[in-house]
This record gives C-alpha cells, structure tokens and sequence, in this order.
C-alpha cells in the first residue's frame, strides 16, 4: 500500500472513535489526517509514539482517535505532562497536540519553558484563532478588530506571533502553515518528528462555527480560501513592502 | 522506633521536639485491628523488599532529608519540583543523591501546576514519581491531583506545611492544610493523607506512601510540617526495604472491571487511552452517561474505603487501661508535644492517653470510636481552628479541641494546661 494515502493511514486510527465530535467544516480534520500520514511516510513505529493533549477541540484530535498511548490532560498543561513522561522514557517519540487557547493562554508558561530546556517534544498548536468549544472566546492569537463573543465591538488587544514567541524561547524548529497548506505542511511534520530536541509546528486552522460566522468567513471554504490569500511565504515576503505585507500571515519555517 | 539517641532525654522538657518517643513507662502500641484479615488479600506476589540503599543503621537527618531518602529507598526514579520553603530541602537532597544513582530523573520545573503535571506524565511513562511542595504550591497542584484520582495514577505529593493562609509565614509551621489535602480538589473522591510525627516516621511512612500509591493506584499525600522537615533527630535505616509492584497487564482494562486496574506504561503497546473525563473501563470519554459517572466515582471511592485496615494506621500511647480520665488526637508534629502532656498528666496522677493518627485521611474513625469511647474527655490540640476536631467529633461530639495559629508549635505544658483546664470544667 501507498504510504501516506487515506487507505494507508486508517491503520492508526481506533475503529470505535468514529464519528469525529469536529464540527462541519473544522480544520483540525485535516490536521488529524495531516499528522497520521507524516507518520505513515517516515514508517514510525506508531506504538512507540505518544500523544498529550489538552482541554479544547484540538485536544481531540489524538484522544480518542490515534490507536496509540494518547495522554487527554487538563487544560492548559499538555507541555509539562509530556516532559515528564519524555524525560523519564527517552525511547519514547512525543507529541503535544493542543489549540491556541489551551497552548498559547493557559499553557504559555509551559511552552515557553520547554523550548527554553529544549525538551524533545513535538508542539503542533492548532491555531483557530478562537476558544471553540467554550463557545467562541478571545484568545491570545485573535487578530485585532476581530469580533468574538467577549469582543463584541472587535477585538483590542494585539495578538502573540505564537511561532515567533516559541523560536525567541530557543526552539530547535519552528514553522507555520496552514490546513489549507498541507503538503508543505505534511513536509514540515515530517522534519519536525525527526528532530531531536523541541519542534514547534503553529497549524492555522478553521472554525467557522465560532469564528468563520463572526467575522464575515461564514462558510468552510471561504475560509480555507481565506488563508490561501492572506498567507505570505517567508521567502516572498523578503521581496514585498511592509505595505504589501499589511495584515498578512506569514508562513514557512522560522527556524529550519 | 528504637531510637538510643532520645534515651539522654528521659524526661518530656518544655519544648515539644524535646520529647522521647518512647520509654518504657509509656507504651507504643498500632491502634488499627484489621490489619491482619486484610492483608490476606492483597496477590502475596506483587510485595518483595530490596536491601535499603544507605548503610542499615543509625543516622542523624533532618526530616526533609530523611523523606528524600526515604523516597530514594522506595525507588522513587522521577522527581520534579519547584522551589519553596520549607520542603525545598527534599528537592535538594533528591537531585544530589539522583545525580549518583543511574535511571533516575530530577527536573526542576517552572512552576507546582507543571511539577506535578511531570510527575503524572512520568508516572504514566512507567515512573515511581513524587514531588514536593508547601501549602502555596499544593493549592496550584490541586487540579492535576484531582486529574491523578480520575485516571488512577499512582504518585506521591508532600506537603511541608507552613503557617497560612496566603504566603502566610513560610518558615513557620502550621497544619492548616488538613481539610485542603482531603478536599482541595474538585469533584468527590478519596484520597490518602499521611502525617508523621518524627524523622524516622517521615522516612518510613514515605516508602509506604509509594507503596500505597501502587497498591491503590491514586496519589498519597504526605502531610508533615516545618516542624518535623526541619527537625533533626536520629533515625534508624532498616536492613529491607518493602515493594510493593503495580500490576501492569496490558489485555485488562486500565480503567475498570477490577476494583483496583492494572496499568501499563506507555510505549508497553497496550494503545492506552488516559483521559481526566469520565471514561469507561477501556478509557474512551463518556461525557454525558450518568451511567458512566456513577460507576467510575463509586470505585475511585470504594477502592480506598474497602481497604481501609491496609491504609489507616494509628497508634496508642498509654492507652493500657480500661477507663481513661482524658484521651488526646493529635497527629504530626503536635503529637510529640501532646505525648509530653501525657507524661506530665500522668505524673499528676491522671490516666491521659494519645491516641496518635498517622493516616489522616481516609479518616480512621472506628479507631478514633473505639478508643475515644474509653475515655471521660477527649482533646484534639492542633496547629489550626480545629480542622481535625471536627473530624473527631464527627464520631465523638463532646470532643474539644485546642488550637494554636501564630506559627509557632504548641508545647508539651501547653497541651498539659489544657488538659488541666479541660478536666476541672
């Protein structure tokens, strides 16, 4: 079988997990599907892997469905309960799996912390711009003006550049793409899951029940479209004005 | 406890670290009876000792130190941590005496909530973990305590207390966090408590901790104070140490069907499925089955409540005869002091006994029945308002207590005027 196709990659999902609890048109589909077949195409040995997640929509993409050890944690501290199973089994391969909220809010000290010691985790934080399962909140990387239902009048406070926070902290790769992005992103999984030392994949990702409808991107497509526009390559980016680069995403590796 | 250091204070003084554990005129006797009927029932294979790893003999330690090596002893292989007075000297003897023994981790996190976040994910990874705080980091770690009840992960927290609430006084003792150890976590559940009263318990009672952990597969908590962390004292180090290993067979459900589930480590391949949401035995979330929730929260409970004659221990202190004028319930640090109180009254020509609770929680309350019933009057001193008081008198209501909450230990003559007090009412 063709490693990295959909037929390839089913063998590391648990048979009882379906259906998905994803809303229509969720991102972290693809990002689930994105993870499985960067695995399948470097022939990891998937029960040696270990995924941690956190309380949030992405912290189910692994729990319950990877057919591995999968470790569901309280909001917030996927980062600190994988440096310790990291820590005490080595021979193990681990990967935290949490949204912007769960990663970048309550989580932030912990993330930056573990870049700093450079712990041997993979960080893939699937950015939503948005608390979806609590009902659509503010988080820590919402655009400005963006409306949520605790910004009502559009959003005042500046976001974090999460990739850019992580490298500041001493990631040994960091990179960031989107679901509309996947082959690059695929690649990126890739090198990051070979690397020793922490790796940090940021992964735009779509919710337009709670951010899409608020914000005029109402549809799954239109979102998805959305960042096929608004994303910037690191690469082109060197050749446009800040003008140009004026309310753009900028994607690819930060640190390679 | 045997002790030849204490024999050069035969007489109780005035300070309560002052007071000999033990003499003949005043004898030690385990105060729990089923003790015996319940160990029968625990697999006779999963218990095995291992020669301790310091010299067997007497030592000189402070009680911070010797909960480390006692820790160390156990085979504790996991250790993280946050800096704070007064438990930072566990931390300290940990990562020194880790550093010279292979297999062994000590992480110095950024803060309690990740401590004991590592020392879950550790436990997990197959670890015998533990972590030490005081009163301000126990109340950040308290949400992952409750995540190490639900999934039934096996861990060790101790809690050098101080003087609170807040940042109160951290180089006081206090022993205001009784009830939070109990109930500082959401939701309804058991957990285990322990509280030494000496250098030596601290050491022995932390090895037992690991076992219990094991055994039940929940977190144990260790409840000591500055007074007993900070004491120096001699302690004798036994020749074995007892094991208990935790069942780990992957083709039965981590989660359900035996009161107590095995637990496999991660990477075993048994596709563990961990989650702090109400699960089912296999581990998949059952978020709204009511069906769920109840059978999950009852075996949580009834798994420490069934074995409470394996769990709770206690102990008598001149508790010999038939009618006693006053007993004392003390535990920790404030039961040296209440020992000397019953040394003092007995001098006076009163039958004063202590009853001494090593195990505060799950509360040994038929002990407490018993023993309480023999005696005209009962007083629980303690280093709080009275948190165990009300504890005690849940099952003896005319119990009084006597409390002292400016960060210094209560005394032995203190105890004693109280007592005095208590008996001419």
């Amino acid at each position: 079988m063709k490693r990295g196709t959909t037929a390839s990659i089913l063998r590391y999902v648990r048979p009882k997990a379906f259906p998905t609890p994803f809303c229509p048109g969720c991102g972290h589909g693809i990002l689930m599907g994105a993870i499985l077949r960067a695995v399948d195409e470097l022939g990891l040995d998937f029960s040696q892997m270990l995924f941690v997640s956190g309380i949030g929509c992405a912290g189910w993409i692994p729990s319950p469905h990877y057919d591995t050890d999968t470790l569901h944690v309280t909001h917030g501290r996927a980062v600190a309960f994988a440096t310790g199973a990291i820590k005490f089994n080595p021979a193990l391969k681990v990967v935290v799996i949490g949204g912007d909220g769960d990663i970048a809010s309550i989580g932030g000290n912990h993330l930056i912390h573990a870049a700093r010691r450079n712990v041997d985790l993979t960080v893939i934080c699937a950015n939503n711009l948005i608390y979806g399962m609590t009902g659509g909140q503010v988080t820590p990387t919402t655009p400005l003006g963006a409306r949520t239902i605790t910004t009502p009048m559009g959003n005042v406070e500046p976001p974090f550049d999460l990739s850019r926070l992580v490298a500041a902290a001493g990631a040994t790769y960091v990179a960031r793409y989107s679901v509309w992005h996947v082959r690059p992103l695929i690649a990126s999984l890739k090198k990051a899951l070979q690397r020793t030392g922490f790796s940090f994949i940021e992964v735009l990702s779509s919710c337009p029940t709670q951010y899409g409808r608020r914000n005029e991107q109402p549809s799954p497509a239109e979102m998805l479209r959305a960042f096929k526009a608004n994303c910037v390559t690191l690469e082109r980016a060197k050749g446009m004005s800040a003008e140009e680069l004026a309310g753009k995403t900028l994607i690819g590796e930060f640190v390679g | 406890m045997s002790s030849n250091l204490w024999n050069l204070y035969p007489k109780c003084k005035q300070q309560g670290s002052r007071i000999a554990l033990q003499d003949a005129g005043c004898q030690e006797r385990e105060a729990g009876s089923q003790m015996s009927e319940e160990t029968t029932s625990i697999p006779s294979n999963r218990w095995t000792s291992a020669p301790s790893l310091l010299k067997p003999g007497p030592f000189f330690m402070q009680g911070d130190e010797a909960c480390a090596e006692g820790a160390i002893a156990a085979g504790c292989n996991y250790y993280a941590g946050y800096p704070i007075t007064p438990a930072s000297e566990i931390m300290e003897r940990i990562c020194q005496r880790f550093a010279g023994l292979p297999g062994r981790v000590f992480m110095q996190m950024e803060d309690e909530i990740a401590s004991i976040a590592s020392v879950v994910g550790a436990s997990w990874a197959g670890a015998r973990a533990m972590t030490a705080t005081s009163g301000p980091g126990l109340s950040l770690m308290l949400e992952n305590i409750g995540y190490a009840i639900i999934t039934e992960t096996p861990c060790v927290v101790v809690d050098v207390q101080r003087a609170g609430p807040g940042t109160g006084q951290a180089t006081r003792p206090g022993q205001g966090d009784v009830m939070q150890a109990r109930w500082g976590a959401h939701g309804d559940y058991e957990i285990i408590v322990i509280s030494p009263w000496s250098v030596q318990e601290l050491y022995d009672e932390t090895i037992r901790a690991f076992n219990l952990a094991d055994r039940f597969r929940v977190p144990v908590m260790l409840l000591t104070e500055e007074g007993v962390g900070h004491l120096r004292e001699s302690l004798r180090i036994p020749e074995q140490t007892p094991f208990y290993s935790r069942l780990t067979d992957p083709t039965r459900p981590p989660f359900g069907e035996a009161e107590v589930p095995p637990m496999p480590a991660f990477g075993a391949g048994a596709k563990l499925l961990v989650t702090g949401s109400t699960h089912d035995a296999w581990g998949y979330r059952k978020t709204v089955s009511s069906e769920a929730q109840a059978t999950l929260v009852e075996r949580l409970a009834s798994k420490i409540l069934n074995h409470r004659g394996e769990i709770e221990r206690t102990h008598t202190h001149c508790c010999d005869e038939e009618e006693l004028d006053v007993l004392l319930v003390a535990y920790g640090f404030t039961a040296r002091s209440a020992l000397g109180a019953v040394r003092l009254a007995r001098e006076a020509g009163i039958k004063a006994g202590l009853l001494r609770l090593t195990t505060l929680w799950p509360f040994p309350e038929e002990t407490v029945r018993r023993v309480a019933a023999r005696a005209r009057r009962v007083l629980v001193p303690e280093m709080n308002r009275g948190q165990m008081l009300r504890e005690v008198q849940r099952v003896t209501p005319q119990t009084t207590g006597y409390h002292r909450t400016d960060g210094e230990v209560i005394t032995a003559s203190e105890v004693w005027a109280a007592v005095r007090k208590e008996l001419a009412a």
